[in-house]
């Protein structure tokens, strides 16, 4: 087809709108299955990192100053026997890294679970899987060095992602300070 | 079938390639084949995009003006991306998982816009999907073949089953970039070797 100035106007107006339109309404679609299934994994990891527990965790849910990390408390009975820890770390190779931890009352890690990376496939992404985070399951928020054995701690890195493995250490070690507080807050109440 | 079809059909798949044979499409090509399943995942994305679109710049050809034809198909392109994009976010969340950064990187493969250039705008809606469905297929071929090698060699595991003791050291260089292309150039060798080209 020819153009002309009137022409190349309309074509392209007609095909911008017709985009806008198709992708607000595919958004409309779908940003409640998306937020939804977003909310269905951060659960699912808090149960999963919880045991024993006869309340809602997410219910309990609170802050304790430390910025951006959210503490969920898991109760037997009216004693708490675990909390989940939501925290993130920002140092991460391809951006944000979220997870969530899970710890016993006596400071003991149960493992964590990461909810949200964008790091380098096949390799920074290893810092979810099994080889990797069950280094940090058994630990202790008292008493234990969370750092990477090259830093003087007790975790090997993943191999080729030292980056990655830090970011994790990273967000881990905010979890820790986080419940450290709150534990001792607890202390002072009972 | 009749032949121009079956011809449209299988000329991606070998003939012309478009990672083997055309070089089209090297930044997802090296950037995600780390494994089979993302290697498979990006092609059949990849496909799912090539087929959309050379089927509406095929039928809106006789529409769009000369000199803006770049754009409008840039337009679309990237419109059915985004799409793509928030489906699988919403209906496919694991695979979104592995994949979601590459996804938006469909919009520039220029095995897209190459093709609506080329064939689809010449040509009618029938045949500009089966020329999408056999580029679609050669580029996922392609991929998957990478993604597994680039897995074997670097990861010591296929589909991410692993088939080495957790002690063996499997070669690291094959996941990283470097390994890329060094697993490429093995590959389009083995290739022409077969296929007999040059």
């Amino acid at each position: 087809m020819k153009s002309n100035l009137f022409n190349m106007i309309a074509v392209l107006l007609v095909v911008a709108v017709c985009s806008a339109v198709s992708i607000g309404y595919v958004y409309e679609l779908t940003s409640e299955p998306i937020a939804e299934a977003k909310k269905a994994k951060i659960v699912a990891a808090i149960k999963e990192m919880v045991k024993n527990f006869d309340n809602n965790p997410l219910e309990e849910k609170t802050t304790i100053g430390t910025d951006g990390v959210v503490l969920y408390p898991a109760r037997e009975e009216g004693n708490i026997t675990s909390v989940a820890v939501e925290t993130s770390s920002s140092q991460g190779f391809g951006g944000k890294i979220e997870l969530i931890m899970g710890i016993l009352t006596d400071g003991t890690v149960t493992g964590y679970k990461i909810t949200q990376q964008n790091e380098t496939p096949g390799l920074g992404s290893k810092v979810t899987e099994a080889a990797f985070s069950k280094q940090f399951v058994g630990l202790n928020t008292h008493n234990s060095n969370f750092s990477l054995k090259k830093d003087g701690g007790e975790i090997d890195a993943v191999t080729g992602a030292t980056i990655s493995s830090r970011a994790v250490i990273d967000a881990v070690k905010k979890a820790v300070a986080a419940y450290n507080n709150f534990a001792g807050a607890i202390d002072n109440e009972q | 079938m009749s032949s121009k079809t079956w011809n449209n059909l299988t000329r991606g798949v070998v003939r012309e390639n478009p990672v083997f044979v055309m070089m089209l499409g090297m930044c997802p090509t090296l950037g995600v084949t780390t494994s089979l399943q993302n290697g498979l995942g990006m092609g059949l994305a990849t496909m799912f995009v090539l087929m959309m679109s050379n089927m509406v710049i095929s039928l809106v050809k006789n529409l769009i003006p000369n000199m803006v034809r770049i754009p409008c198909y840039i337009v679309m392109i990237a419109s059915f991306v985004t799409i793509i994009n928030l489906l699988m976010e919403a209906y496919l969340p694991a695979l979104h998982e592995q994949l979601g950064i590459y996804i938006p990187l469909i919009v520039v493969n220029c095995i897209i816009l190459g093709r609506a250039e080329a064939f689809a705008s010449k040509n009618n809606i029938w045949y500009s999907l089966m020329d999408a469905i056999g580029m679609g297929l050669g580029f996922t071929l392609a991929l998957a073949l990478l993604g597994g090698v680039r897995e074997i060699f670097g990861a010591g595991s296929l589909f991410g089953v692993p088939f080495l003791s957790q002690d063996a050291y499997p070669i690291l260089l094959f996941i990283m970039p470097p390994g890329a292309f060094l697993a490429l150039a093995g590959l389009i060798m083995v290739f022409n070797k077969i296929v007999g080209a040059k």
